[in-house]
């Protein structure tokens, strides 16, 4: 078992837990994914990793319900234990491979969309402790849903934040922003690495690409093992299947077709939404109400 | 009764089983085995030993089961494998022991395989487990992969007094047998499960949750945890996929993929939260062992299913046993047929894939007869859901993260026959991972062997 040392709700159906998982902890780096399951019936659910702490050998989670098992996952509390915890799987950033010197004479432009935040944090954080002021655009939809704020400004070298509704700072799409800082500000990046939605990845990579900025994307596709043995993750990638679990999760953002990978992650969709329904309204879902067809 | 002839096995019936996952064989009772048992000749030079590769005393426990003794039977087969109820069932029993028995010169062979199931099953259900070792002999070796090959080289190191720990990246123990082969074949929390307990009751510590490679390597294990020796038995789990169009659409899925869900998910209960496909008409492509799981699987989920395969019955791989049990439930098969393109809707599901006829030409490398295309006899048939059932390959997490471990070029890691050392000092390795995609018993024999040859290492430590 592995146990939850911190439980905390960051905004409406996002969740922050740190687990104990002294083997991942202890080797994890910035852009590996772990899985969790919470029970005997649970999925295997892949969740990017969004802090570590080697000494104390937790891993920090960040998750968003979107079926059945996130969903009866938000309701663990301090003290409980997820029943598996696995990782670190996939493969470390890029640049955390690469000799620093390399990595330091490049501008590096992160763009964090929604949950991408948490996946976006210890890559800029991995920036900080190098030495390396990173400009960092976090969009959301509105203000609530706004993630990781203060830690975010901690390791940033300029941090930008948007939100959809105007509701606070700037208002309209991190693509905007983009462009502002590019054509307005006279920024130049060599480097994006943008995490969130798979429309704001495909629309941040159509802009880069035409501002001539090397992108690199994280895919988060379904999955079942995570280890590459059930090819359920796979994605196209210049012209070439690659599975996201152990080629990636992260890809050249300019060689990834997006319209594939939106199309493959609608398969379980109906079916998800309908063991959501049923895990919130329990037995009196099994009766139905004969129109949504939601029983068939 | 008429000696030629076996006694008969009981069986679900075909059209109520395709409708559950309860298993399809319902064994030999204690009359029918003592019955059944009484058939074997107790040759002298026993050929079904050496049809067997773990090499059990055949013709002592079926001796042991006509004297009802069969406890005595069960201790006999102990003493080689440490799987038997797993093996009665999947082991390929017609081209090993049963191959071999004499009886089947005239008539039916001695139901070995059934026999050495009901000695298991009549272990499990009256409690008897192997005994553990008093004491241990203080080395540590670790074993990467609970599946049969793994297993069986951790309960003999066992049983020879070492402490084995074996690392298992999935969140049961099991491999194969717990992600790859059906309940209906091979009962999960009865059999495989108690098989397990078993290994643990040695003395052998199982760690899930923990990928070579990844969360510790090799290397790591050998300096920094204490381990003197490593037995790699993680298998072949790496799907390979046709390459045709069509092939990423949504319903098109890996064997592997599709029985994981069902088998180690276990999908098919509504009580657990893993989705899987509900289909109303499948094309299986392949005609080995796991093509037909698969298309049982999905017969058993309330679809109408087609085995898709490029040659013709006569070189189908899968056991004779199970595409009979398919037919029998209705699985159809289209031979001589091979995929060529998949089609899809507007949402990129599958709508039907285009298939090509195959003849049979002259034998190829495999000295099975090559299929080749006719050409202009392409049709399309009516799908919803594609299964991909080609085979398996090793995965490369351990080899590429494990300096001075060869692979060859099928990527599989460089060992010895007869004792799994590989290139590496310390390291030995065995079953699918060595061999690429086989059986379970002959990964049990590289078990054994890999046993063996670290036992002499350590020795001569």
């Amino acid at each position: 078992m592995y146990r939850i040392l911190k439980a905390e709700q960051l905004a409406d159906k996002i969740y922050l837990m740190d687990v104990e998982a002294p083997r991942v902890a202890r080797v994890c780096q910035p852009g590996e994914f772990v899985i969790v399951k919470m029970d005997e019936v649970g999925e295997r659910i892949p969740l990017t990793i969004c802090d570590f702490d080697r000494e104390r050998g937790t891993v920090t989670i960040v998750f968003q319900i979107v079926g059945a098992s996130t969903y009866k996952m938000s309701f663990l509390k301090e003290g409980d234990a997820f029943r598996d915890f696995v990782g670190p799987l996939g493969q470390p950033s890029e640049f955390v491979k690469e000799p620093i010197e390399e990595v330091k004479k490049r501008r590096y432009l992160f763009v964090a969309g929604g949950v991408g935040a948490a996946p976006v944090y210890p890559q800029v954080k991995w920036m900080r402790e190098h030495g390396i002021d990173a400009d960092v655009i976090v969009g959301s939809k509105t203000k609530v849903l706004l993630l990781l704020e203060k830690e975010m400004e901690a390791q940033a070298g300029n941090l930008y934040i948007t939100t959809d509704d105007g509701s606070y700072m700037r208002k309209g799409m991190v693509t905007a922003v983009i462009e502002d800082l590019v054509k307005n500000q006279g920024k130049t990046y060599d480097v994006c690495v943008a995490i969130g939605p798979m429309i704001m990845m495909k629309f941040v990579c159509k802009l880069t690409k035409e501002l001539g900025i090397h992108t690199i994307v994280s895919m988060n596709p379904i999955m079942v093992d995570g280890t590459g043995m059930c090819g359920a993750c796979r994605v196209t990638v210049g012209g070439e299947v690659k599975f996201a679990c152990v080629d990636g999760p992260e890809f050249d953002g300019h060689l990834v077709d997006f319209d594939l990978a939106m199309k493959r992650q609608q398969m379980y969709r109906t079916q998800e939404g309908r063991a959501m329904l049923k895990a919130q309204e329990g037995a009196t879902h099994h009766g139905g109400c004969g129109h949504c067809g939601g029983d068939n | 009764m008429d000696m030629m002839k076996r006694v008969p096995i009981r069986e679900q019936d075909p059209k109520v089983r395709a409708t559950n996952f309860d298993e399809v064989c319902l064994g030999y009772n204690e009359e029918e085995a003592v019955a059944e048992a009484k058939r074997c000749l107790q040759c002298k030079k026993p050929l079904c030993m050496q049809g067997c590769p773990v090499a059990i005393d055949i013709p002592a426990f079926i001796k042991k089961i006509t004297e009802r003794d069969f406890r005595g039977a069960a201790e006999v087969i102990a003493r080689s494998s440490a799987l038997p109820a797993v093996c009665g069932r999947v082991c390929p029993q017609e081209s090993q022991c049963e191959g071999k028995c004499v009886r089947g010169i005239k008539g039916e062979p001695v139901s070995i395989g059934k026999l050495e199931r009901f000695v298991a099953d009549w272990s499990r259900e009256n409690g008897f487990v192997p005994a553990a070792p008093e004491k241990t002999n203080g080395k540590k070796v670790a074993v990467i992969g609970s599946g049969p090959s793994g297993l069986t080289c951790a309960g003999d190191l066992a049983k020879m007094g070492y402490e084995v720990t074996i690392f298992e990246a999935l969140h049961e123990p099991g491999g194969v047998l717990t992600y790859g082969i059906p309940e209906f074949r091979l009962p999960k929390d009865t059999v495989v499960r108690s098989e397990i307990e078993n290994v643990k009751k040695l003395g052998v510590k199982i760690e899930t949750n923990v990928i070579i490679g990844k969360s510790v390597t090799i290397d790591e294990l050998m300096e920094e945890e204490g381990f003197q020796a490593v037995f790699i038995g993680s298998g072949a789990g790496l799907p390979k996929f046709m390459g045709i169009p069509g092939e990423n659409a949504n319903g098109v899925f890996s064997a592997n993929e599709y029985l994981t869900r069902n088998n180690l998910m276990k999908a098919f209960r509504d009580d657990y939260d893993t989705p899987i496909e509900k289909s109303k008409k499948v094309a299986v492509v392949g005609g080995g062992n796991v093509a037909m799981d698969a298309a049982r699987t999905a017969l058993r989920l309330g679809a109408d299913v087609h085995i898709v395969y490029r040659r013709s019955e006569a070189e189908l791989p899968a056991r004779v046993e199970e595409v009979h049990h398919a037919k029998e439930e209705g699985v159809i098969f289209d031979l001589l047929t091979n995929p060529v393109e998949i089609l899809t809707d507007e949402n990129d599901w599958v709508k039907g894939m285009v298939v090509r006829k195959m003849e049979l030409g002259e034998p190829d490398a495999s000295g099975r007869r090559r299929p080749v295309e006719i050409p202009g006899s392409d049709y399309t048939i009516d799908v919803d859901t594609v299964i991909m059932s080609l085979g398996t390959s090793p995965n490369p997490l351990i080899s590429s993260t494990t300096e001075g471990l060869e692979i060859n070029k099928r990527k599989c890691i460089v060992a010895e026959a007869e004792n799994g050392q590989t290139t590496k000092k310390g390291v030995f390795a065995g079953g699918d991972a060595v061999t690429g995609a086989a059986t379970v018993i002959l990964a049990m024999e590289a078990g054994k062997a890999g046993a063996r040859g670290i036992d002499e290492y350590l020795k001569n430590q």
